[in-house]
């Protein structure tokens, strides 16, 4: 698939490579096959630094949704959750675990997730994060879109993080206004459980 | 202990320890009076509060100066600290006079943080917020992401280069085998034990050919000898182009060299004549060695190509446009027959 040009609407490999590595490492590497071995217009294997068509992201969540008999909605948050929580994924965890020490202070952080994503690529560019503090550990996040239902992956991520910090915390999508998501989040205990452990000096090999 | 600026600013220490975690207050003396959160949690093996700067810090640059009054007055603004001991942490570090002759003597772990974090468990609360450190460990750890994605991007790259140069059987300008391909048949047809006639053939002026009309015209005349061999040859032989001006015919099932012979005749007579190639006219002629299976007692490729080569050569040494058959070298070895050549 050619590489995406300046102006031209380009997906990022990543974005694509998230939903082929989610599909294999949750259903193996015959789910990913099947899926994509009926398709003509989908590449059989996404590489993460290169860039697709747009459409290509649109489709390739439409076949897995078919496929696994789940909603694009909910299949977009297990992806945002399995790029926390997945063991073999441990990259996305640890970068957004460098916003903060606590879970309210990683929700004030995703405004930042933008910006912090296009220091390391460039190419990358996420639609702006606003988190609104309601009070009462009540928080409001509004996302454009990168595609259709790009919010229920950050209600994924979001909630894989609560667990990652041991808040105990619940989600409501409260739907679309205009061309932004609305997710309204609820801390009820930010240390409900011990979180997981997170050293800033990471193994680099 | 107190920062003032001029008269209207005051720093108690708990304003100090949470807007500089790395911070050490001097007395004039060199003692080591105040050590921010973050030093000593780092130095909490052999705490530095009591001590003497000097002993347990080395002053790296500016260099020769023993006082605490020395550091004030160096112009210098950068220092460069050597914390002592059994793991030796080097700072950067800033100073700047306080009352009474005491200094404070800002740390930064600069660069080296990532070392220092491999041994000391620090977390982002161990670091002012206003201090770019965290961003930089993030970006490290994202760049090594990164750069691991493009890395075995890279090598799938590379090898799927392999297998398909791997799996290229042809030539591309003219269509014709490549060495590969006539190699693997040679292979083929030896493990087999399958009899097999050996034409090698070289361009002869060809090269003035390039020299004098270009490359587009020998490539050109390329085209036209491969077609020339193509219709030459029986549809069940091998024909390869092995070198620039260099081809090969395999005539599997023909034991001797009569066939061959015929052949080659046919080729030169057909190569007899100009090409119209772009740029003008081409003239080209070859020089052709050959052999066969029944030559040897056991035929080996190897042998039977530098026994071809050998005929080639001897074909160009008797003037070119001509063809000879190769003899094996060995007990093995016959005489060719007058006017085999």
């Amino acid at each position: 698939m050619a590489p995406g040009r300046e102006g031209y609407a380009a997906m990022h490999g990543l974005v694509n490579k998230a939903i082929q590595s989610f599909v294999c490492d949750t259903y193996g590497d015959d789910a990913w096959a099947s899926i994509v071995g009926d398709a003509p217009d989908v590449p059989h294997r996404f590489e993460a630094m290169l860039s697709y068509d747009d459409p290509i992201t649109d489709r390739v969540i439409d076949l897995v949704s078919r496929h696994l008999d789940k909603s694009r909605d909910t299949l977009l948050e297990d992806v945002g959750i399995y790029l926390v929580s997945h063991p073999d994924v441990p990259g996305p965890r640890r970068l957004l675990r460098f916003a903060g020490a606590t879970f309210e202070e990683f929700l004030h952080s995703l405004e930042y997730l933008p910006d912090r994503v296009r220091l390391a690529l460039p190419e990358l560019e996420l639609p702006p994060i606003r988190v609104r503090d309601a009070g009462r550990r009540r928080f409001t996040l509004e996302t454009g879109e990168l595609f259709e239902g790009y919010a229920h992956v950050l209600v994924g991520l979001v909630r894989a993080m609560s667990d990652e910090y041991g808040a105990l915390t619940t989600f409501e999508y409260s739907g679309r206004s205009d061309d932004a998501s609305l997710v309204k989040v609820a801390v009820h205990a930010k240390r409900f459980r011990a979180g997981r452990d997170f050293r800033l000096g990471m193994a680099v090999t | 202990m107190s920062v003032r600026d001029g008269s209207q600013t005051t720093l108690g220490r708990a304003a100090l320890d949470r807007v500089l975690p790395l911070h050490l207050v001097l007395s004039a003396a060199g003692e080591i009076l105040q050590v921010g959160p973050t030093l000593a949690k780092v130095t909490a093996d052999a705490p530095l509060f009591g001590q003497a700067f000097f002993d347990r810090f080395e002053l790296r640059r500016p260099t020769g100066l023993g006082s605490v009054a020395k550091i004030l007055a160096s112009p210098a603004r950068t220092l460069r600290l050597r914390l002592n001991g059994p793991s030796p942490i080097v700072f950067t570090g800033l100073a700047a006079p306080l009352d009474d002759g005491c200094a404070l003597v800002v740390l930064s772990f600069g660069i080296g943080v990532v070392d220092v974090l491999q041994k000391h468990d620090l977390t982002s609360t161990d670091f002012a917020p206003t201090d770019l450190t965290i961003e930089m460990l993030y970006l490290r750890e994202a760049q090594t992401a990164a750069l691991e994605e493009w890395r075995k991007l890279s090598e799938r790259l590379a090898g799927a280069r392999d297998a398909a140069e791997e799996r290229a059987f042809t030539d591309t300008l003219t269509g014709l085998g490549n060495r590969r391909a006539v190699d693997a048949l040679a292979s083929k047809l030896v493990a087999a034990g399958e009899p097999f006639a050996l034409v090698l053939i070289d361009l002869d002026y060809f090269k003035e050919v390039n020299d004098s009309l270009g490359h587009v015209a020998g490539d050109a005349v390329l085209k036209v000898v491969a077609e020339v061999l193509r219709e030459e040859t029986r549809r069940t032989d091998m024909v390869g182009r092995v070198g620039g001006d260099e081809f090969v015919v395999l005539m599997a099932g023909v034991a001797e060299t009569g066939l061959a012979r015929d052949i080659s005749g046919r080729i030169l007579a057909r190569l007899d004549r100009d090409i119209s190639v772009p740029g003008g006219l081409a003239r080209v002629s070859a020089s052709i060695g050959i052999t066969a299976t029944s030559h040897y007692c056991q035929p080996d490729f190897t042998t039977m190509m530098q026994d071809a080569d050998q005929a080639l050569y001897r074909s160009k040494d008797g003037g070119r446009g001509q063809y000879s058959v190769g003899r094996p070298a060995g007990p093995v070895a016959r005489t060719a027959a007058p006017g085999e050549r």
